[in-house]
């Protein structure tokens, strides 16, 4: 269930991408933060305990909303825009 | 054009009027902005492709945000722009800067360092939930991306966001449910005197009161976040007022304490600090011109103390001014000193807001043992107490032996509240706790895998 609302600035094309293996629907312009969390209420678990996170900051700082790329590359989801075709993986996090 | 390299860091309204400052006499810097546009934080602005007119995103201040954008438009073609890039590391004469994934480095002889602020957090039971954004995301989940960040939302904390975030909600279209204001109404009384220096300022407070209260929002005064309850996302928020417990559902809390500068490039540059009462917190070294205590490097805007976004303009174009100064170009000396009176007296309006958003200084005593202090390395309250009892009563030393602030965000997030609880445990006043040292890189570098690895 989603986290996020959206407003305004609905009638953006669409961007169809995958998360954890499902299709999955963003907007043009989306961060990847909010393309999950329109869908989905959380990003990763925590690192030490697997807890749900979903970012705090959103401007860079916190480090709390790293998601894992098809390439194996991790990034920031605040500060990183939705590409068209875009795998994007959640970590589960360690279970302690 | 002049051979010497100026750098600048940070894009937002000290670091761009620093750029136009500097190019109006010739000497082209390089800008570096780790945002995607020019703007910074408090001017930031929404992805190509979106439609909403500054009005709706910047309210009072879209004239100031849109100068902001149109000077660093024209800038752009005259100077070195380089968004999404950051600087990771800096030393006496080079930055380490990573940009699209690629490692560069770049030399200078001159640094302007606005790097600028964060919200400053004290942590609650259940601040790690889903759903609870500090209140500068709160901020930009609705003017970068035009989302809530939930619906019912809560606000609550201090400072001039607090309202400000309210009202840009409620105004959107956004459930606001409660604004609970940590301070209280005899605390906004005392701080008149101070704020009635810049009545413009106030009276924008006020209106964003009077406006939530007018439209039905519930506005709690001397009202203490005591805990945010919820399974794996936010349920609903608990609060104290006059020593009474109350609740209500929501689905998002937005929270924070006014704002804590970013001072991480200016410690590794070995910049001198000194400790800021009105800031709480260390702050590196800079006289009225904004020279910093390294001949070579300057310091403008919130990351070197928090004075708002209007001061940061000046405070940029002040330390630009000092840059050619120092190059032995004239500059307008009338211009200078007028930017350093400005700047005096937005100092003494801010003596005002921080009696009207008054720092929450029980906040350690109150904090039970089981509390998430760190949310990186996930130590909780007790842990840290357990080891200022044995006698690790400097924050690096805390940090060295209970992994406080050494997580991913190098304790951005739980710093100020660790010098807290520290200071409170050992009895000791805050500013003898010592300082929590930055370290390179200043922010994960993306293959920089985590704990995993």
């Amino acid at each position: 269930m989603a986290l996020l609302k959206r407003l305004a600035e609905l009638d953006r094309p669409q961007v169809d991408f995958v998360l954890d293996g499902q299709p999955a629907i963003a907007l043009q312009g989306d961060t990847l933060l909010t393309a999950l969390l329109c869908s989905v209420d959380a990003l990763k678990g925590s690192d030490f305990s697997a807890e749900p996170r979903a970012g705090f900051c959103l401007m860079g700082a916190c480090q709390d909303c790293w998601v894992r790329l098809e390439d194996g590359r991790r990034v920031r989801a605040c500060s990183t825009l939705i590409e068209p075709g875009m795998q994007v993986t959640r970590e589960p996090g360690r279970q302690p | 054009m002049n051979s010497t390299h100026v750098v600048i860091v940070g894009a937002g309204p000290a670091g761009v009027r620093a750029a136009e400052t500097l190019v109006r006499k010739g000497v082209a810097p390089v800008l570096i902005d780790e945002g995607m546009r020019a703007g910074g934080q408090i001017y930031r602005q929404q992805p190509q492709g979106f439609s909403r007119p500054a009005k709706a995103l910047y309210g009072f201040e879209a004239s100031k945000a849109n100068a902001i954008h149109v000077c660093a438009e024209d800038l752009a073609s005259q100077i070195d722009y380089r968004p999404k890039t950051l600087v990771w590391n800096a030393n006496a004469d080079t930055l380490d800067l990573l940009c699209d994934d690629r490692f560069e480095q770049l030399g200078y002889d001159r640094l302007i360092v606005a790097t600028g602020a964060t919200d400053r957090v004290l942590p609650v039971p259940g601040w790690t939930l889903p759903g609870v954004y500090t209140l500068g995301a709160a901020q930009i989940a609705l003017k970068f991306q035009g989302c809530a960040i939930g619906d019912p939302v809560v606000f609550a904390g201090t400072g001039p966001l607090l309202y400000l975030v309210a009202y840009q909600y409620a105004k959107a279209g956004a459930k606001v449910t409660a604004v609970l204001d940590e301070a209280g109404f005899s605390d906004q009384c005392r701080a008149l005197p101070g704020l009635l220096r810049q009545p413009s300022t106030l009276a924008k407070g006020l209106y964003y009161r009077a406006w939530l209260l007018a439209n039905g929002v519930r506005v709690e005064q001397g009202a203490s976040l005591v805990r945010i309850d919820g399974e794996k996302r936010v349920a609903s928020v608990a609060w104290q007022q006059g020593g009474v417990e109350h609740s209500l559902p929501c689905s998002a809390v937005g929270f924070s304490y006014a704002l804590r500068s970013e001072t991480q490039l200016a410690d590794l540059l070995g910049c001198e600090f000194v400790w800021s009462p009105l800031n709480r917190a260390w702050l590196p070294r800079r006289d009225a011109s904004g020279r910093s205590s390294l001949e070579h490097v300057y310091l403008a805007g919130d990351g070197a103390g928090i004075m708002g976004a209007d001061a940061a303009e000046m405070a940029g174009e002040r330390a630009a001014l000092a840059v050619l100064q120092d190059m032995g170009i004239a500059v307008d000396g009338a211009r200078a000193e007028k930017l350093e009176r400005g700047l005096a007296q937005i100092e003494r309006f801010r003596d005002g807001l921080e009696h009207a958003f008054p720092f929450p200084e029980g906040w350690a005593a109150k904090a039970d043992d089981a509390l998430m202090l760190c949310r990186c390395e996930e130590i909780r309250v007790g842990q840290l107490r357990d080891v200022v009892r044995a006698g690790a009563v400097d924050i690096n030393r805390a940090k060295a032996l209970c992994r406080v602030g050494m997580g991913r965000c190098q304790g951005r997030m739980c710093g100020a509240a660790a010098m807290e609880i520290i200071a409170c445990e050992s009895g000791l006043t805050i500013d003898s706790v010592g300082r929590l040292r930055g370290q390179a890189p200043i922010k994960p570098l993306p293959f920089a895998v985590g704990p995993d690895a």
